[in-house]
């Protein structure tokens, strides 16, 4: 079942659209964004929520990038591969988080602290290389900066 | 050549690291006044007028604005709802543009928007908003929800008697979702895909519906389009292509960032100026014009004006107008093999030259950058520069990949034969 908070949440959005289908997105987002991810519990409340088939809710939550089908850390690190911050350092930022945190891209610290994913190009190219840390934006990164930002997720 | 005026509407209220204006401050510097000129012409009169201003869209294709908005169904036979909405899924790599504006100026982009959806007679407007961007999101939700305390969203926008919604979409992250038609379908709830064109979405669109999609930097040209005129706006541009460009510049440079500038900018301007020319110690071996999907050019191109049809000439696409540059401590097989990734992993899987050819590309890439390279494996790339190309697949995203790789092919060719001949990446 979602909580009242969540259908409380999705509802706000139900109105923008002329289908029910079109709020699958944002239902999958605020849903992660109490729960952390999207289990086969949480695919199966929304599809019930929505009165869709728990199929349907899955090829959307499977085919977009932000929507996490297994467990993550409490920060998500989402760092930008492409193009420009490849040419500024992305493989020295890389190499940096991976042993600062003892992990590669796509998996997550013991603690539970941190997950590393790849991003594609984060709109930050001016102050290449970049990444996200939740909802922050953090450029200009080298493995200095980096240590630095790190300090400030607990 | 006349010299154009040295104007920069879009970018006249945007002052990064401050607040963007709110409703009243916007409407003290001017704003609203485009969308009020708007209603006091019939919609046909607004698409002519920007018609004759020469705007061609600044998503990266070029097509102009006011042709677009004219294949839209008008009058009371027309199907309803008739949809607006603003492509702010930017997302092609190096391109930073419409983040600048949206972060910027919010209340611009909801006005151009309103103005457009006027000219189409929409009842619905969506703003398509990337889910990185979420300083965006809460500056664009705040300005849309002080839009419509002021009348200028909801029932009789201003009085006129036409009413207009206006919702702002978030979406979960995939390139495809820049396709015009993958966003239609991301929008209705559904996988990205692209659709077979035609229809074309300004008569079958949004559920079916008639719809226009424009960039970002397309719609935020439109408030000063109405408010001041056609004539006034080409006369912002060095060439034939109306308005002002936000271009941008990134990699190894000494100041890299967004300008407003006359469109038909020279590269030569762009990077030397305002990027202030390449950091210490190093040269610029070529750069991609407009994005991952543009083709490179090189240092002899750099006099080149920075339009939709004089980069044409020269082979490559002025696509979204941010340029990055290679330097020659890069190696070109590696910058290649970054774009290709990301074209590779961003595809749909939809059409099978995509889902099948940006792979192989991607692996004969590493063969070549792990020393593992041979000399056919340049025909092989080559051929797939060819077979991904326009008309292979249903949407622009394998002619996109295709551009870049035809293009290293063709400036250097050189380089690869040294990964093939050093059995390595000569820059490792």
């Amino acid at each position: 079942m979602l909580s009242e908070i969540e259908k409380r949440e999705i509802a706000a959005h139900r109105g923008h659209y002329a289908d029910v289908r079109a709020v699958v997105p944002e239902a999958l987002k605020i849903v992660q964004g109490h729960r952390g991810w999207i289990s086969d519990e949480a695919l199966k409340d929304i599809a019930d929520h929505l009165a869709l088939a728990p199929d349907e809710v899955d090829s959307i939550a499977t085919f977009y990038t932000i929507i996490f089908r297994r467990p993550v850390g409490r920060h998500v690190i989402l760092l930008c591969d492409s193009v420009s911050c490849h040419l500024t350092g992305y493989d020295a930022v890389r190499e940096h988080l991976a042993s600062r945190l003892g992990i590669g891209l796509g998996q997550t610290t013991a603690d539970g602290r941190f997950t590393l994913l790849p991003a594609a190009c984060l709109g930050l190219c001016e102050q290449a290389p970049a990444m996200m840390i939740g909802e922050d934006v953090h450029g200009n990164l080298t493995p200095h900066k980096v240590d630095e930002v790190l300090a400030r997720y607990d | 050549m006349t010299e154009p005026l040295r104007e920069k509407p879009l970018t006249q209220n945007i002052h990064p690291g401050a607040e963007p204006l709110d409703l009243r401050a916007y409407v003290a510097s001017g704003g609203y006044q485009g969308l009020r000129r708007a209603l006091k012409m019939t919609p046909e009169e607004v698409q002519q007028e920007v018609i004759r201003s020469n705007l061609r869209g600044r998503g990266g294709a070029g097509f102009p604005t006011g042709k677009k908005w004219t294949f839209v169904p008008m009058g009371p036979a027309a199907r309803r709802p008739k949809y607006f909405i603003v492509n702010a899924d930017e997302m092609e790599p190096g391109t930073m543009k419409d983040r600048f504006l949206m972060e910027g100026d919010p209340h611009q982009v909801v006005e151009g928007a309103i103005i457009a959806s006027y000219a189409i007679q929409a009842d619905v407007a969506y703003i398509f908003l990337r889910w990185a961007y979420k300083l965006s999101s809460r500056r664009l939700a705040r300005a849309i929800a002080e839009a419509r305390e002021g009348g200028y969203l909801g029932r009789s926008v201003l009085g006129s008697g036409w009413s207009l919604e206006m919702h702002l979409h978030t979406s979960a992250g995939r390139y495809m979702c820049g396709d015009e038609t993958g966003l239609l379908d991301a929008l209705q709830g559904r996988r990205a895909t692209p659709r077979a064109k035609p229809p074309y979405p300004q008569s079958v669109g949004l559920w079916g519906k008639p719809t226009v999609v424009n960039n970002v930097e397309t719609v935020a040209c439109v408030p000063h389009i109405l408010a001041r005129g056609a004539a006034w706006f080409r006369s912002l541009s060095h060439t034939g292509d109306g308005g002002t460009k936000i271009y941008g510049a990134s990699g190894r440079l000494r100041r890299p960032g967004l300008w407003e500038l006359p469109m038909g900018t020279t590269l030569r301007e762009i990077i030397e100026q305002h990027a202030g020319g390449m950091a210490d110690g190093l040269r610029l071996r070529g750069l991609l014009p407009g994005g991952a999907s543009t083709e490179f050019l090189t240092a002899e191109h750099l006099d080149v004006r920075m339009d939709f049809g004089e980069v044409q000439k020269v082979g490559s696409r002025m696509g979204t107008g941010t340029v990055v540059v290679l330097d020659d401590r890069n190696c070109p097989v590696g910058m290649l093999l970054a774009l290709e990734r990301f074209f590779a992993r961003e595809s749909c899987g939809w059409c099978t030259p995509c889902r099948e050819g940006l792979p192989w590309v991607v692996r004969t890439l590493e063969a070549l950058e792990s020393g593992r390279g041979e000399m056919r494996d340049m025909e092989v790339l080559d051929m797939h520069a060819r077979l991904l190309g326009p008309g292979a697949t249903f949407c622009a995203l394998a002619p996109g990949a295709a551009e870049p790789l035809a293009g290293a092919l063709r400036r250097f060719w050189a380089d690869f034969e040294r990964h093939v001949a050093e059995k390595r990446c000569p820059w490792r």
